[in-house]
C-alpha cells in the first residue's frame, strides 16, 4: 500500500466507472435506466477533471465540472420530459419497443 | 497507511459496487437508490481531492435535484420490473462484457502506462477547491460561460414544460 495516492489511481477508477456506465447504456432497455447510466458516465469524466485539477493545482478543471453539472441538470429535465411524453404516446419506456422514427 | 489511502479505497469500492448494482438491478427504484449512493461516494472522492465546493454541489444537484426528478418520473410511470433482462445468456450480453473488459484494459493502460509522477495533491489544491476561490474565478474569467449556462437552463426549463404538458383539447 502506498502512502499517497498517485494520480493514475483516480484516472483508472474513473475509467472503470465510465465503462460500467457505457455497458449499462448498451445492455439495458429501460429508457430511465439508460438515462441514469449516462449520468454515471458524466460523473466519471467529472472525477477525471477534478483529479487533474487538484494534482496540477489549476482551478479550470473544477470550473469545467461546474458547467458539466449545470448541463447535466438541463439534460435531466429535458430527457425525463421526453420519457414522459413518450410514455404518454406509446405506453412504453423500453427503447426497443419504440419505433416512432423508423421509416 | 494514511487516511487519504483508506478513504480512497473505501470510496472507490463503494463507487464501483453501486455502479455495478445500477447496471444489474431489474427494478428501476433500486437502480435509482444505488445511483444515489454512487453520487455520495463520488462526493466523498471529491473531498479526498480537496474540492469541497464541488462535493457540496454534487450532493445538492445530483442527489438532491436530479435523482428526485428521476424517482418522481419512475413513480409517475408506475414501472414494474424489467422483463427478460437476462433471458438466459444472450450473445449481446457476452459481447458487451467482452467489449467492456477490453475498453477498461485500454483506458487503464493509457492512463497508467506513462506515469505522470504526480504522487500527491498539489499544495495549491486546498485553496482552489474552496467556495471563495471558485466564486472568484467563476465571476471573473468564466463570467461569459456562466451567463450562457443560465440561459441554457432557462431554455431547458421552458422546453421540458412544453414537452411534458398534456396536449390541449381543441
Amino acid at each position: 500500500m502506498p502512502q499517497n495516492i498517485p494520480l493514475e489511481y483516480y484516472l483508472a477508477l474513473s475509467a472503470i466507472m465510465f465503462v460500467i456506465g457505457a455497458a449499462g447504456v448498451v445492455t439495458r432497455r429501460n429508457a430511465i435506466i439508460i438515462f441514469m447510466c449516462i449520468e454515471m458516465m458524466l460523473n466519471a469524466v467529472n472525477l477525471t477533471l477534478v483529479s487533474f485539477s487538484s494534482y496540477l493545482g489549476d482551478a479550470s478543471g473544477q470550473m469545467f465540472v461546474f458547467f458539466v453539472m449545470a448541463v447535466a441538470a438541463a439534460e435531466a429535465a429535458v430527457g425525463l420530459a421526453i420519457v414522459l411524453s413518450l410514455f404518454r404516446s406509446s405506453q412504453t419506456v423500453y427503447v426497443d419497443e419504440v419505433n416512432l422514427m423508423k421509416w | 497507511m494514511s487516511l487519504h489511502v483508506i478513504m480512497f479505497s473505501l470510496l472507490a469500492i463503494l463507487a464501483i459496487a453501486t455502479g455495478v448494482l445500477l447496471v444489474t438491478r431489474r427494478n428501476p427504484v433500486s437502480a435509482a437508490v444505488s445511483l444515489i449512493l454512487h453520487f455520495f461516494a463520488l462526493s466523498g472522492l471529491y473531498l479526498t481531492l480537496n474540492a469541497q465546493f464541488l462535493a457540496a454541489v454534487q450532493i445538492l444537484v445530483y442527489a438532491g435535484a436530479i435523482m428526485v426528478l428521476v424517482v418522481f418520473v419512475i413513480m409517475l410511470l408506475n414501472l414494474g420490473k424489467e422483463q427478460n433482462l437476462r433471458e438466459n445468456f444472450n450473445p449481446r450480453t457476452a459481447i458487451t462484457i467482452a467489449m467492456s473488459a477490453a475498453l477498461i484494459m485500454q483506458l487503464v493502460l493509457t492512463f497508467t502506462g506513462n506515469p505522470t509522477g504526480k504522487n500527491q495533491l498539489s499544495a495549491a489544491s486546498e485553496k482552489i477547491g474552496s467556495p471563495a476561490e471558485i466564486g472568484n474565478i467563476l465571476f471573473s474569467t468564466y463570467i461569459f460561460p456562466f451567463e450562457a449556462i443560465s440561459l441554457l437552463l432557462l431554455v431547458a426549463v421552458v422546453g421540458s414544460i412544453i414537452l411534458a404538458k398534456r396536449t390541449v383539447d381543441k
